[in-house]
């Protein structure tokens, strides 16, 4: 039950095989055993995971149908979950009490789905370790010394070491799909606009989306069914036909073109995930697909635009953590501002004040032209780049990452070098098109090399269907870390 | 030499939505604090600003009233004023800074000394802050987040304005125009409708001076007494020899002064960029068309037929200072001849206006309809009744009891206009009288009125004092 993949679990629901109760449990008794060493997880209410699986069982007994009736899935802590302590990561929210329930765990509920725990994650989603939490940082379960990746990467360790059969993540600048990568799992970051960001505290918001965590493509095509959807709340939620997003999985992919960027092969790129990502474009030539080669030729600019944008609306968006309605306030301070300061000061980490302090410095009057609308520029060359390329090719694929898994603290104190692990999954983000990363093999120490895949806007059924057909063929996404 | 006084208004108008201008939170007024916010309006983890509509749709049809489709911007954009302060719950105010949704426009007003054009620089939609209450609390202060959204229309003037009396009336006729077209509830001590001022002095011919900006300026009273202190403050500096700072400043109206608030260089930067959780504010032609169908006839083209009728420039525009004055206006004028209009016009000027005043009512809740009233002044027209008669009949109509006709005839107060009647009673008077007839002869005009006033005695105050006047005038010269 701990490997099985999705609709394995809604058969052995639908057919009373194992109760949600029992399944839900299987997995707390999981958590219970591998998470104090892992510390993939914030939160963890038994009661309350129970209490929805007793529910489950309930409605499955009197025949329901919901998709995801009775299987537990864990969520980030990022997503506002009503009744579950919401921290973000951060002491700021520490004592934050989720009032209302996020669109995304609204949609969950509503499938039928038991919530298994809130996700450790970097704090306010701002890293690539899960190594910036209040909480501690996550271990990779392929290798304890080694970070998951970040930000999701609590739910990637979940996921990866079986403690939860699939997670929610949010990706602003590759904060699924590296941690699925280094964790050896598939992870899944849609359209900007297609999963509703109401509830889902914003770190960028015009780079932010939320996304499944999973074992294979398939279950990411079934949980991305109940999180897509247009939200009236979300002003860029973007309105359209409702789509099953597994409806293509079981194509053929001949005639399919993929487009291979000669820039996310260059220097930097460690031999070992070269070599897996190489033979993973050849496996897909060999299920029928025609490799392209193509350019991103601004590709190079996208992580220094990436750290102008994305920190100037994090220092905006942050703006609400200041002690006086909710979250930490500081005991003892003089006046407002004293107080302003003494509480974002302790309430925010060193990373989280460093992004905020050059997000406020970019946007600063006589900076903001040469930093802020300069990266929007080209935020727009990047898009343009893409445009080109879908002119050649259906599908964007190359590395997720520039290496395997790092060990824990080996770049904590280097934030550039942090920072352009997300090299290859940035454009994404900011161009507002879908990536994906599956597993295509291992590199050094045995640790897992992703396969990044980057579709046209709302060509998620066909990144599913190749991502699915490349799963059929091999078997690296059923590997599972020796626990 | 003279001074000139340079001022330009921003004005903000509280848009009259139910909900607030980025959540479905309530706007009413006067709830208990803290009891209109809801998860947006407080600013919990998570949530989203969604526009709204009907606060988009007033914008419009305020840039259709100021200046036409031209002034419409069919693509605006909104943006984040970052500053921390309690009430301020985002750490953001979300307004529009470089493209706002109206782009130029004007209003018309009228002083002493004519007409004038006040140019507008823009007009925008934002969202209003809380409010801190420093008072009833010790030691603390309290946050009230009910105001916290509401939406408001934030209109900028050029600095147009060369006096208080302009800039009172500019803040007037705007006061007019977004209760004419139905944005704004207008009501200035619940804060809908509230001036910043920003005043500068020069010589005339000489470029704009340093200006200060006078803050939340909410009656008009307040915003000719800032303006007035603010100039001759300013006048008084120069004159002295020194400087001015541009600097924020606060009306006292209690001291009757300003004050210094805060100067420019402690002013905040605030660090505006688009709001990453609002795509741009398209608006689309047929949008735009509707909105203009919908659209009453504005004050200024109703005011042109005012005195088309014959009515003064300085009436029409006060029966032009709401919709409410200008629909009874019409209703009562109905048909009226250009002789009988300016006549029709000082009732609803005079008597109606100041017995409304008493009342504290709205014209629209006038206990006499614009019909009757018309019914009275016709029958003053065709003298049945004289000006004092009519009056009488008016107070009798407002304390409900029936119609002009109905109390006339229950109160006999038909005038006497027989000639022959009134004649025979002016003998009457003149041969009673010998003395004050003597006295009149000798010079005396006084006594002139004292006989008008023994015939009008003779008849109950119902004899048509006109004709009394010219009898009497006939009679003593013979």
């Amino acid at each position: 039950m701990l490997n099985a993949s999705l609709k394995e679990l809604a058969g052995a629901l639908a057919q009373k095989k194992i109760s949600s109760v029992e399944l839900t449990q299987l997995f707390l008794n999981r958590i219970e055993k591998l998470n104090p060493a892992l510390n993939a997880f914030i939160t963890v209410d038994a009661q309350k995971s129970l209490a929805q699986a007793r529910a489950a069982d309930e409605r499955i007994a009197k025949g329901g149908t919901q998709p995801l009736a009775g299987i537990p899935v864990a969520h980030k802590d990022i997503f506002v979950t009503k009744g579950w302590l919401t921290t973000c990561g951060s002491k700021i929210l520490s004592n934050f009490t989720g009032p209302y329930d996020a669109n995304v765990i609204e949609r969950f509920n509503g499938a039928g789905a038991v919530t298994l725990g809130k996700t450790n994650m970097d704090e306010f989603a701002m890293g690539s370790s899960t190594e910036t939490s209040f909480y501690g940082p996550v271990r990779n379960p392929w290798g304890q010394a080694y970070v998951p990746g970040g930000s999701s990467g609590g739910s990637a360790a979940a996921v990866a070491a079986r403690m939860a059969p699939a997670a929610t993540g949010t990706d602003t600048g590759g904060s699924i799909r590296q941690p699925a990568a280094l964790s050896g799992l598939s992870g899944l970051k849609p359209t900007y606009g297609l999963v509703s960001r109401y509830g889902m505290i914003a770190f960028a918001s015009s780079l932010d989306q939320g996304g499944p965590i999973a074992k294979s493509a398939e279950d990411l095509a079934l949980l991305l069914n109940v999180m897509a959807g247009f939200d009236a709340r979300d002003s860029t939620s973007v309105e359209r036909a409702r789509e099953d997003y597994a409806r293509d999985l079981e194509k053929p992919l001949a005639g399919l073109r993929i487009g291979v960027p000669k820039e996310h092969f260059g220097e930097g790129l460690a031999a070992d995930v070269g070599k897996a990502v190489e033979a993973a474009l050849a496996q897909l030539e060999k299920l029928g697909a025609k490799r392209v080669p193509i350019g991103l030729p601004s590709s190079g600019l996208s992580v220094p635009a990436y750290y102008v944008i994305a920190p100037a609306e994090a220092s905006s968006n942050l703006s609400r953590y200041d002690g006086v309605r909710y979250g930490h306030r500081a005991k003892e301070y003089r006046d407002l501002a004293d107080m302003y300061r003494k509480t974002r000061a302790e309430g925010f980490g060193a990373e989280v004040r460093r992004r905020i302090l050059i997000g406020t410095y970019v946007l600063s009057h006589g900076y903001y032209d040469a930093y802020y609308l300069k990266a929007q520029k080209i935020r727009r060359l990047i898009a343009n780049d893409f445009a080109e390329a879908f002119k050649l090719c259906d599908l964007v694929v190359g590395p997720t990452t520039p290496t395997v898994a790092f060990k824990i603290g080996a770049k904590a104190a280097d934030p550039v070098q942090m920072y352009l692990n997300d090299l290859y999954t940035i454009p994404a983000n900011l161009a507002g098109l879908p990536g994906m990363s599956i597993p295509c093999g291992f590199g050094k120490d045995n640790l897992p090399v992703g396969l990044h895949i980057v579709g046209n806007y709302f060509t998620e059924a066909k990144m599913l269907n190749v991502a699915h057909q490349y799963q059929k063929a091999t078997d690296w996404h059923k590997r599972e870390p020796d626990l | 030499m003279s001074w000139e006084i340079v001022i330009g208004l921003e004005t903000h108008a509280q848009l009259s939505t139910r909900s607030k201008m980025f959540s479905g939170g309530s706007t009413a007024f006067g709830a208990p604090p803290n009891t209109q916010a809801n998860a947006v309006d407080i600013a919990l983890p998570g949530v989203l600003p969604v526009a709204n509509r009907g606060a988009v749709e007033r914008a419009i049809r305020f840039g259709l009233a100021v200046g036409g489709e031209k002034v419409i911007n069919r693509r605006s954009v909104f943006a984040r004023k970052n500053y921390f302060y309690p009430d301020l719950p985002k750490g953001y105010q979300i307004s529009q800074y470089e493209l706002p949704i109206v782009k130029g426009g004007e209003i018309r007003i009228l002083t002493k000394s004519g007409e004038k054009t006040v140019r507008l620089t823009r007009a925008h939609l934002e969202e209003d802050a809380g409010k801190s209450l420093h008072e009833n609390f010790r030691d603390v202060s309290g946050i009230d987040l009910n105001r916290a959204g509401v939406p408001l229309l934030e209109i900028v003037s050029e600095p147009d304005m060369r006096s208080a009396e302009e800039a009172v009336a500019y803040a007037k006729a705007l006061h007019a125009l977004v209760r004419w077209i139905d944005i704004c509830d207008g009501n200035m001590q619940e804060g809908s409708f509230r001036c910043d001022a920003n005043v500068s002095v020069r010589r005339p011919g000489a470029p704009l001076g340093t200006r200060a900006e006078i803050k939340n300026l909410n009656s008009f009273r307040f915003l000719e007494r800032a303006i007035e202190f603010e100039a001759k403050r300013q006048i008084e500096i120069l004159e002295d020899g020194g400087k001015i700072v541009q600097e924020t400043r606060l009306y006292d109206p209690d001291k009757d002064e300003t004050r210094s608030m805060r100067i420019k260089e402690e002013a905040h930067d605030y660090r505006y960029f688009p709001d990453p959780d609002l795509p741009p504010l398209e608006v689309s032609e047929k949008w735009i068309d509707e909105i203009k169908a919908k659209l009453p006839e504005l004050p200024e083209a109703k005011r042109r037929k005012f005195i088309d009728l014959g009515i003064s420039p300085a009436q029409a525009n006060l029966l032009t200072s709401s919709i409410q004055t200008t629909n009874y206006a019409l209703l009562m004028f109905g048909g009226a001849s250009k002789a009988n209009a300016p006549v029709f016009a000082n009732w609803i000027s005079g008597v109606l206006s100041s017995k409304l005043n008493e009342a504290n009512l709205d014209i629209s809740e006038s206990r006499v309809s614009a019909d009757q009233l018309r019914r009275l002044a016709d029958r003053v027209e065709d003298g049945t009744l004289s000006g004092k008669m009519a009056k009488e009949v008016f107070d009798a109509m407002w304390a409900g009891e029936g119609t002009a006709d109905e109390i006339i005839e229950k109160r006999g107060l038909k005038q006497l206009s027989d000639s022959g009647a009134i004649e025979k009673i002016v003998d009457q008077v003149l041969a009673a009288n010998a003395k004050q007839v003597e006295d009149y002869r000798a010079g005396k005009e006084k006594a002139f009125n004292s006989l008008v006033g023994q015939v009008m005695k003779a008849t109950q105050g119902k004899a048509n004092p006109a004709q009394v006047n010219e009898i009497l005038k006939r009679k003593l010269a013979g």
